[in-house]
């Protein structure tokens, strides 16, 4: 996936395109210095010149004032992970800049910052060694031009702190920008030789640090999205069709909403990115006459052809494509069938998860307004390079003539990488002529959702004698967000079939399992009845939830302790054992945390009746940046009700190079109970083609009372940072899962986990 | 129609209807963006505001029920936002996404101001009806027993009162 990561993070236009070669420039803007990468084409101009007036894609742009005050852009979405500290921390380190100077500027989309993009925990992964070397580059610079000003040699000096020090002269960096020329560029070669820190040096990544964004959130002074307000806006509620697409009005009756104080009118959406066909809009003075308004507007739709569809008819389809041998294959190997030829015993098992909801607390919102020519909008967004070609499709206008403002997110969990919601707000604008805030009540949300589909999966282990795991196969079928709405993602397979990889990741694991073949199946039914999300970690969410469940029957099996069975797995050899840089180590490392987490939470103890330990690891998000991630939840089981108690979840992660501890913490607490309420609490179903529980009356996240004791610990480590938003997620159920039979028995192999399947997998066990 | 209503000691006249949700007051028509739309039916906490110093859902209160309370909002708990559990929110580093911590700071201090030394069971009762989507609910538990053992708590809460 690198290469594909590097093209959607380095793409403007969600069109697939190469890496461009970078360089690094350094000049004046205004009274400050700016310093960026730039394409390596454009070296060869002057700095201040390009600096100021070439639209280009710098991926990486700080600047510092004549007051020594350093701004950082970030392109990042703030979404709770702190991303613009961490990121900030990164270029303070090299730059050996006065962390109290720095502060974060969330830019709006622009040509010139690149791509906007966050999700896949990819942000620090992706970031790393352009930041440390962005920062690199400005010291040296300051260096440089901080000797020149004392009349010194740069070699005799050193920075620290936002000063250049040589011997016993100094010179901050406020003045060397105030009063020194600060112009050069650096080719990606030099870039590449500028000497970073060994990371026993580091004073900023990897330490401890108050997150920039927090002050704001704690004081209610934080602007959100739905916080926006513009001059003249008007606001509108949708009323939303029977079915996500193929629906189109035949009437609206709002006769009734005329006596309603503040009702303006209602308008028909006509949208040709049909992101939103069939949407009507009420529009009113204020968002609550529009909720009331709605409530008595009579809209006629010519329903869509899925408004019948339920969720086990999600789950039947998936069953036939699986029986059918369709489907991309993954991972192939010509030595499978032989394999399972040679098996002493053949183990099978078929896994289902519900459809869950992204359940963010913000409901999606956005201002569309024209300003001056150009089209706004305000919202909170996760992944605008993609979304900017849907607006521009919707209005009939050019990408250039649109600007996407930037907002806090009160939520992403994936639901904002689709930025459908800002279609409604910009068609409203143009019909109107005026600025137009839309917002989704909690239903409407909920109702359209791009929620994560429901899967099937079929999982087959061939063993011989002792137990020797001799071949494996891992079928799974689910709908694809990716062939929705970004199919320039989609890899081929071994037998020219495409798939989506976020829908399959995780099952390409690092056990050596002999011949191992994956094939992944997207679900038509899913992809024509609903827009399935990305929801935290896509695919592992519900691979993980397979394998780590079928590695456990496969050692109950074989009669082997589920932590000795998956050791013995994890060789380390061939394909497994792991490259520079992301990977160092292999299998190693997820052998390593499963001791260490298994030790921490005193694995193989003698535990009162109706409690047990499940054990599970995950490498994240996808092989190309493995976070080592083990697990041990320990569950107590009430066998007359089967209810479930979680009690304690023992996380240990290997992420290599911790950027800010306290918040890399912080994601992996949230993650873990997000696994554990995915697990226990959520879940939902298709039922007439909509999605059944709209609101927390039907829809229950994990609420405080149900919170774990929580043990999490990093493993100490120099190298390559990856991902921590999302891997605790997806470890958390199968350990869960696991932990039920060491409790009891008794195997569940759906999710989420509830009492009745629980009492009856406890009744099954006991007529086997 | 005209109602009146003293929010953060503070009285304003809106022309709006009675049964207009007070958190729509609240936001919309007095430009206090900190309490939060979250469910629109009472469950999530993310819009909950001090009613004569008791925390209720702002959502499901019609403006004509609290023409005669005092309101207070996240903007009104401390004029400085330095509320001993917004501290304690900050020194904890409790917010991730940030859009419930107002509701959950609210409904905290309710708490606080009738129970200075809340237990662990005490706590998760008083903030069960708050969801964070991010579960940042360790944090939000460590915060409010920071708070609790500050003590300097009722000080805070008196001015809120006192404004009342």
């Amino acid at each position: 996936m690198d290469k594909q990561i590097d093209e959607a993070t380095n793409s403007t236009t969600g069109q697939t395109q190469g890496v461009t070669r970078r360089g690094f420039m350094i000049g004046s803007v205004g009274a400050s210095v700016a310093m960026a990468m730039v394409p390596a084409a454009l070296l060869g101009g002057c700095a201040e010149e390009i600096l100021n007036t070439q639209p280009f894609e710098p991926t990486v742009w700080y600047s510092i004032d004549p007051s020594g005050a350093i701004s950082v852009k970030v392109t990042k979405a703030e979404m709770g992970q702190h991303v613009g500290t961490s990121l900030a921390r990164i270029v303070a380190e090299e730059l050996e800049a006065d962390w109290s100077a720095v502060s974060i500027d969330y830019v709006d989309t622009d040509a010139k910052y690149g791509a906007y993009v966050t999700g896949g925990s990819w942000s620090v992964w992706t970031s790393f060694d352009q930041l440390s070397r962005a920062g690199a580059a400005g010291r040296v610079a300051l260096i440089e031009e901080g000797a020149r000003l004392l009349g010194v040699e740069p070699g005799q000096c050193v920075a620290e702190n936002s000063q250049v020090v040589c011997g016993n002269k100094q010179i901050s960096y406020a003045d060397i920008v105030a009063k020194g020329q600060l112009s050069r560029t650096y080719t990606e070669e030099q870039l590449a030789s500028l000497p970073l820190k060994a990371a026993k040096d580091r004073k900023l990544v990897g330490v401890d640090t108050l997150a920039l964004d927090v002050p704001a959130k704690s004081q209610g002074t934080a602007i959100y999205g739905i916080d926006a307000t513009y001059e003249g806006m008007v606001y509108a509620k949708p009323l939303l069709p029977p079915t996500r697409y193929g629906s189109s009005v035949q009437s609206v009756d709002d006769s009734r909403a005329k006596s309603v104080q503040g009702y303006q009118q209602s308008v028909v959406l006509d949208d040709p990115s049909n992101s939103v066909p069939g949407w009507v809009l009420v529009v009113a003075d204020s968002y609550h006459a529009a909720q009331r308004a709605a409530r008595v507007i009579d809209v006629k739709w010519q329903a869509g052809p899925t408004a019948a569809v339920q969720e086990a008819d999600l789950i039947a389809r998936a069953d036939e494509q699986i029986a059918s041998g369709e489907g991309a294959l993954v991972l192939d190997d010509a030595r499978i069938d032989a394999a399972f030829d040679a098996a002493e015993q053949v183990l099978e098992a078929r896994y289902t998860t519900s459809t869950a909801l992204h359940f963010q607390l913000e409901p999606v919102n956005a201002i569309g307004l024209q300003n001056d020519g150009k089209w706004e909008l305000h919202t909170g967004a996760q992944w605008q390079s993609l979304s900017m070609p849907v607006y521009a499709k919707a209005l009939g206008e050019p990408e250039e003539n649109i600007v996407m403002r930037t907002h806090l997110l009160g939520g992403g969990f994936g639901r904002r990488l689709n930025g459908d919601y800002g279609v409604p707000a910009l068609l409203a604008a143009k019909a109107l002529g005026k600025p137009v805030k839309v917002v989704l009540s909690r239903e409407d949300d909920s109702r359209f959702d791009s929620p994560r589909s429901p899967s099937v999966q079929h999982l087959r282990m061939a063993l011989g004698t002792n137990s020797q795991v001799l071949g494996m196969q891992h079928a799974a079928s689910a709908g694809w967000p990716t062939a929705e709405l970004a199919s320039f993602f989609l890899a081929e397979g071994t037998n020219g079939e495409k798939y989506d990889p976020f829908s399959i990741n995780g099952a390409d694991h690092w056990y050596d399992v002999g011949p191992h073949q994956v094939r992944a199946i997207m679900n038509d039914l899913a992809q024509q009845s609903f827009r399935p999300g990305w929801l935290r970690s896509v695919a592992p969410g519900w691979t993980n939830w397979a394998s780590e469940s079928f590695m456990d029957e496969a050692a109950h099996m074989s009669g082997v302790d589920p932590l000795v069975f998956r050791q013995g797995l994890l060789t380390a050899q061939g394909k497994n054992a792991g490259s520079a840089p992301n990977a160092v180590g292999g299998a190693k490392r997820m052998s390593n945390v499963l001791a260490r987490a298994a030790a921490k939470a005193g694995w193989g103890k003698t535990l009162p009746e109706g409690q047990g330990m499940g054990i599970a690891c995950t490498f994240g998000q996808e092989r190309a940046m493995p976070t080592w991630t083990a697990c041990v939840a320990q569950v107590t089981v009430d066998a007359d009700s089967g209810a479930v108690s979680l009690n304690k979840l023992t996380i240990v992660i290997d992420a290599g190079s911790i950027v800010h501890p306290d918040g890399a913490l912080a994601q992996t607490e949230g993650a873990a109970l997000w696994g554990a309420s995915l697990a226990l609490h959520e879940g939902t179903e298709f039922v007439d083609g909509q999605v059944k529980d709209t609101n927390l009356n039907g829809y229950r996240p994990m609420r405080m009372g149900d919170v774990p004791e929580l043990d999490i610990e990093f493993v100490e480590s120099d190298q390559q940072p990856v991902g921590l938003g999302e891997p605790a997620t997806t470890v958390v159920g199968p350990a869960i899962g696991n932990a039920i039979f060491a409790a009891t028995g008794a195997r569940v192999r759906h999710l989420p986990i509830r009492p009745d399947a629980v009492k009856q997998a406890i009744s099954d066990a006991k007529l086997a | 129609m005209a109602v009146t209503l003293k929010i953060n000691g503070r009285d304003v006249v809106l022309d709006i209807p009675d049964d207009t949700p007070l958190l729509w007051a609240v936001r919309d028509e007095l430009d206090l963006k900190g309490t939060k739309f979250g469910c629109g039916i009472g469950m999530c906490g993310a819009c909950t505001v001090h009613v004569n110093g008791v925390a209720q859902r702002s959502c499901i209160t019609p403006v004509a029920s609290v023409a005669d309370a005092s309101i207070t909002t996240i903007e009104g708990l401390n004029a400085e936002g330095e509320h001993p559990l917004q501290q304690a929110w900050i020194a904890t580093q409790t917010p991730q996404c940030g859009y419930c911590q107002s509701g959950q700071i609210m409904q905290a201090a309710s708490l606080l101001a009738t129970n200075a030394n809340p237990t662990d069971a005490e706590i998760d009762t008083a903030m069960g009806g708050n969801l964070c989507r991010c579960m940042a609910y360790t944090r939000i538990k460590k915060a409010i027993k920071m708070a609790a053992s500050a003590g300097s708590l009722a000080t805070n809460v008196g001015s809120e009162v006192a404004h009342g």
